[in-house]
This record gives C-alpha cells, sequence and structure tokens, in this order.
C-alpha cells in the first residue's frame, strides 16, 4: 500500500497552464476525492498521477519514489476509466484478467484473483459475456474488477458514474464505497460530482482553475470551507450569498442586508468580525439553515420576513425563493409549511452557521 | 380523446402496412431487375462455355441455352492443352505475397499515422491517400522503367513489387478509418495493464477492427487477383504470366477469339474470388456485430 505525493506538479498545454503547481499528499489507503467543475484541472492530475500525461514540472511519488519517468504499467496503479475501456472482443474474464496475462501470472493465480473479484463485485455469472450485453452498471463492475484484480499500490477513478444515470449511480456509489472497506487500497477518485465527493471520500480535494482551492474531509469542507468557490461548490443546493455591510451596534455586530434587513451576528464570531466592521462583505447562508420561524427563535437565530417568488415542494422538504437586496435566495423549510408564491413567509436564519466573505480576496473570514 | 385515438390507431396501421408491403414489392422488383444485369453475363458465360465451337460459331444459336449438347472440352483444352494452371499458380503465389505484403505495411502504417504522434504524420496520411488517385493507366508506364533497373521484367516478381503500390495506399486509409473510430481509452486502459505497442496492435486493435482487416484484405486480393495492365506489361513468357493476362494471350490469337475457351477460363479465374469472399464475409458481419468498438 502506497502514498502517493504530488510536489508542486505543473501540466501546460501549447503554452497555458491546465493544473498550476499543486502540491497533496494521500496517505495509505485514504481515499482521496478530486472534486472540481470542469476544466480545473483534476482529470489531467489524475492522468499525470497514473502517467498518461507527461508532468511538466514538479514531482510525483509514489509508495515513495519518484514515477515522473516511469511508464504506467510499472507504477503499479490500476484505473477505472469513466467509459469503462472494456476491450470489446474480450469476455468478462477475458477483460479482468488481460494484465495478469500480458504480466505472465501463473493460470491458477489468475483464476484465483478473478473469482475473488467477481465474488466481491457480485459479477460471477457475467464471466463469459462480451460487454456489449452488459448493462452500465455491470460494465463499470467489470472495469473496476479489472482493477482490483491487479492488486495494486493505488486505485485511480477517472469519473467512473458519469455515465450512469441517476438511480444506478446513488447505487454504484454504495458498491464503490463497500469495495473500498474491503480492498484497503489509497484511492484517487476524480469526479465534478459534489455529492459523491461528499458521500465517498477520506478527504477532499477542491481544485478550481488548475489550483487547490481547499483540501479536508467532508464536514469541515461543508461547514469550514476556506473560500467562496468551496463554500459555494460543496452542499446542495448551493449556499446563498449577498453583497451585505458590517456594522457595529450597541451590543455587538450586525449584517445589514440592504436598507430592510438586518440580521444579528452571534456574539461568539463578534472577535473573529470585529476588523471588518465598515467594510462591504458578502454575506453567506446555506439554505437548510435557514427554516420557516415558528414560535421562539434559538440563540444566534434571527426571524425576518421574505416575500416568496417560487415555491418547490420536493416532498421531503419545500425550496422558497425571495429575494434580498436584488439577489435571489434560497431557503429549505418543512414540507407542511403552507405556502403560495407572493405570499409573505416569516423566515429564520441560524446566524451560528453564517459565513463572510472577503470580496478582495474572496476567502472565507 | 381515448375513441379519437382507438378509431385512428387501426386506420394507421393498416395503411402503414400496406405502405411497407408495396414498398417491399418495389424493393424486390428493383433488387430482381439488379441481380439479372449483373448475372446475365455470368450465366451467358457459364452457357457459352459448354456450348461446342459449331454452336458457339453458328448464327443459328440460341445464346441463353445449349441446344446442340453440352460439352466439357473446353475445360478440358484449358486445363490439359493451354498453360493455365501455370498461370493458376502463378497468380495464387502472387496474390498470397501482395495480400500478406499489403497487409503488413498497411496495419502497421496505419496504427503508427493513428496513434503516435510524429512530425508529418498528418501530411504522411493525406499522402499515401493521394497516392491512391493516380491510376494505374498512368503509373504502369515509368514503373516499366523501375521494374527493368530491378531487372525483373518478364518475371512475375514485377507484380509482387508494384501491385503494393495500388493496394497499400487504399488499404491504409481503410485501416486508419477503422483505427481511428477505437477509443483512445482503450489504449489507455492497454498500456495501464502492462501492453507495449505491438501487443496493443496484435491484441486489442486488429481483432476490434476485423471487419476493417477484412475489407482491407478483399480489396488487397481483389487488386493482385484481377489486375489486367501491369501483367500486360511486364510479362511476356508463357511460364510467368497470370491468369488475366495468360488466358487472354493464349486464347486470343490475332483477331481469333476462342470464345468457349475464353469463357471457360474467365469462370475458373472468377471463382476463387467468390469462395474467398464468401468466406471471408461470414467474418466480415460476425466482425461487425461482435467487435464493436463501443463498450
Amino acid at each position: 500500500m502506497a502514498q502517493v505525493t504530488l510536489k508542486e506538479v505543473v501540466k501546460r498545454f501549447d503554452g497555458t497552464e491546465a493544473v498550476s503547481g499543486i502540491s497533496l499528499d494521500i496517505a495509505d489507503n485514504e481515499f482521496a476525492v478530486l472534486v472540481g467543475p470542469s476544466g480545473c484541472g483534476k482529470s489531467t492530475t489524475l492522468r499525470m498521477i497514473a502517467g498518461l500525461e507527461e508532468v511538466s514540472d514538479g514531482e510525483i511519488y509514489i509508495g515513495g519514489s519518484l514515477v515522473n519517468d516511469v511508464p504506467p504499467k510499472d507504477r503499479d496503479i490500476a484505473m477505472v476509466f469513466q467509459n469503462y475501456a472494456l476491450y470489446p472482443h474480450m469476455t468478462v474474464s477475458e477483460n479482468m484478467s488481460f494484465g495478469l496475462r500480458l504480466r505472465k501470472y501463473p493460470k491458477a493465480e489468475i483464476r484465483a484473483r478473478v473469482e475473488n473479484a467477481a465474488r466481491i463485485l457480485g459479477i460471477g455469472e457475467l464471466m463469459e459475456r462480451r460487454p456489449r450485453q452488459l448493462s452500465g452498471g455491470q460494465r463499470q463492475r467489470v472495469a473496476m474488477g479489472r482493477a482490483i484484480v491487479r492488486n495494486p499500490e493505488v486505485f485511480l477513478f477517472d469519473e467512473p458514474l458519469s455515465n450512469l444515470d441517476a438511480k444506478l449511480r446513488v447505487q454504484m456509489r454504495t458498491e464503490i464505497k463497500k469495495v473500498h472497506q474491503k480492498v484497503r487500497t489509497t484511492t484517487i477518485y476524480v469526479t465534478h460530482d459534489q455529492i459523491e465527493a461528499m458521500t465517498l471520500a477520506d478527504r477532499v480535494v477542491v481544485m478550481n482553475a488548475g489550483r487547490i482551492e481547499q483540501i479536508g474531509a467532508p464536514n469541515d469542507l461543508y461547514h469550514s470551507p476556506a473560500t467562496r468557490f468551496v463554500a459555494g461548490f460543496i452542499g446542495s443546493p448551493a449556499m446563498n450569498f449577498v453583497p451585505c455591510r458590517l456594522d457595529g451596534a450597541a451590543d455587538g455586530l450586525v449584517v445589514r442586508l440592504g436598507d430592510d434587513l438586518a440580521l444579528a451576528v452571534p456574539a461568539a464570531r463578534t472577535e473573529r468580525y470585529r476588523r471588518f466592521v465598515g467594510k462591504e462583505l458578502i454575506f453567506g447562508l446555506r439554505p437548510e439553515h435557514s427554516a420557516e420561524a415558528r414560535g421562539q427563535a434559538g440563540p444566534g437565530c434571527v426571524a425576518f420576513d421574505a416575500r416568496l417568488d417560487v415555491v418547490e415542494p420536493l416532498g421531503m422538504e419545500t425550496m422558497v425563493y425571495f429575494s434580498v437586496n436584488g439577489v435571489e435566495l434560497c431557503a429549505r423549510v418543512e414540507p407542511s409549511a403552507a405556502v403560495d408564491p407572493g405570499e409573505t413567509m416569516r423566515l429564520m436564519a441560524d446566524m451560528n452557521h453564517m459565513h463572510l466573505i472577503d470580496p478582495e480576496n474572496d476567502r472565507v473570514i | 380523446m381515448a375513441v379519437g385515438s382507438a378509431t385512428a390507431a387501426p386506420v394507421a396501421a393498416g395503411s402503414l402496412r400496406r405502405g411497407r408491403r408495396w414498398a417491399l414489392v418495389l424493393s424486390y422488383v428493383f433488387l430482381g431487375l439488379f441481380a439479372v444485369m449483373f448475372l446475365f453475363p455470368i450465366y451467358y458465360m457459364l452457357v457459352t462455355s459448354f456450348k461446342t465451337n459449331a454452336e458457339i460459331a453458328s448464327l443459328a444459336g440460341n445464346p441463353w441455352i445449349i441446344t446442340r449438347g453440352a460439352t466439357l472440352y473446353h475445360y478440358e483444352n484449358l486445363i490439359e492443352n493451354t498453360a493455365f494452371l501455370t498461370y493458376f499458380k502463378n497468380t495464387v503465389i502472387v496474390t498470397v505475397l501482395v495480400v500478406a505484403i499489403s497487409m503488413v505495411v498497411s496495419v502497421l502504417a496505419a496504427y503508427s499515422l493513428t496513434r503516435m504522434r510524429f512530425v508529418g504524420s498528418g501530411l504522411l496520411a493525406t499522402g499515401i491517400f493521394l497516392t491512391y488517385l493516380v491510376p494505374e493507366t498512368l503509373l504502369f508506364i515509368p514503373l516499366f522503367k523501375i521494374v527493368g533497373w530491378f531487372g525483373l521484367l518478364d518475371s512475375y516478381w514485377a507484380l509482387v513489387l508494384v501491385y503494393p503500390t495500388l493496394s497499400v495506399p487504399f488499404c491504409t486509409w481503410i485501416m486508419i478509418g477503422y483505427f481511428s473510430s477505437i477509443p483512445k481509452e482503450l489504449d489507455e486502459a492497454a498500456l495501464i495493464d502492462g501492453a507495449n505497442h505491438l501487443q496493443m496492435l496484435l491484441r486489442i486493435f486488429i481483432p476490434v477492427a476485423l471487419p476493417g482487416i477484412i475489407a482491407a484484405t478483399i480489396f488487397a486480393f481483389t487488386v493482385s487477383w484481377a489486375s489486367f495492365i501491369y501483367p500486360m506489361a511486364y510479362l511476356y513468357s508463357e511460364n510467368q504470366l497470370v491468369l488475366t493476362a495468360g488466358t487472354v494471350t493464349t486464347l486470343i490469337r490475332g483477331d481469333v477469339y476462342h470464345w468457349g475457351g475464353l469463357m471457360a477460363g474467365a469462370l475458373l479465374a472468377a471463382a476463387p474470388p467468390v469462395v474467398v469472399y464468401a468466406f471471408l464475409m461470414d467474418y466480415y458481419i460476425a466482425g461487425l456485430t461482435s467487435g464493436a468498438t463501443k463498450g
């Protein structure tokens, strides 16, 4: 089992930097997810680790050894591709054993490894089928099986669930997590789906425009995002952002969102924000941290009235949309809230979960 | 609404069925005409090859049926009294070698042009195809000089040298098309699995692109089996001639056409390609259905 280390890795394509000096340490058996929007450099980073792209600058280490000039087949890695990349003329069994046959493993060992992987993935009855006879989920399992039989130092997944429908994606996510629990191997997983990142990862690496925005456990990224990008990227629906001004008041600080709305900052945050008093900042609050105001507001919670523009009942919750200071915001309320567009609803913002962002550097204060 | 749709459906289905029936009938009519147009010369050749010389020469004869008794004379005469078997043997040797050379060269060329990045690869791919556009009716003149320099005039080895100039460009072009359609992820998966370029070519590309390989093989086979201009230009001795030039030079003496022998010779010469195509078409179709590059 190995550690993977990237030191100031850069990738240039015709003078354009797709990856700009990223440094990363992934521990033994860790499940690390690289997440970010399309074009952020996550797949390019994964391909450099795999050896499918040359490194323009910087160093990559697998298991303590520098692998910049080592061909993919000698890096002891196995990869699962977005399009499965199964050999169409081979059966499932032949697909899974191809790498072992090339390396001249004994037949008995090949058979044992293939059977073991098939048992882990539940594809034992598919061994003699060809890829075109399999469903998308089955193909993805076979692709994972091809990786598992290699017993590599590192598993690399390049958006393996992107081609599956939503329901199958949820199912396969669970399968991947189970496989990781059974086959404890360092795993680097690339996705653009932040829900996949949050559910699968031990640590999430959020990337944007070729750089790392933040690395951390899923809960840390959710509760303590370091930048506006991370705050807006993690969480669904996305965090609300409203331009505001931080003002001092007699009993503490107040976030002023326009002329009509001022929300009190919890006392515990006063010291952190004091030096930004009087400045124009960006107020951030997740939709799930507001609710319909019923009865007494708890500590740190502030009630306000909002005129609803759109109401989306989703069954288990209702999303309501309203405008503050010209910005459309979203709040998640109980499904029992009987409201219609155009009505005014009394909402409550849980300011214990508020964020303030400095627009000069887009960092969360 | 439900009533409307309930009454609308049978009418639409009925007219669709009638429309489809007419389309099918018309298709068969035209396919039949097409088949008759292409098969009637072969039928004519078959009938003529079994007629006696007297019946062939007779103006009162019916071209479509044998009226004065069938005969195997032309076939026997061709095989026993002419160098037909020598021509056949030479043609087989030339064809097997040319197909082998063409397929090896074009598969390797297509693989390197589609999968290896090097300076000038795009230009080379286009250039290879452009050479195919020069017709053999022009090429045989300068090639005569080159064949002479190699000392291969009046030798069927000249054909082994020059036929690939006709077959390799087009075969390479076919293979470039098939190899390009194979997703690059398959290469990457094979690289990670531990395959080198040769293993990728032999164990992945060739099996997956089998329909293309067969199509290119059929083309190369046809070029070398049926070519006429080059053998006529470069071969003179009876023991070096191939079927196309040999049959014509043996059986057309001055202005005398030995029609019976010519028809028999043409049919016997046409038989091997038919057998080869029939054999390869099964693999071609199987390759199309099982070697899909997607998934």
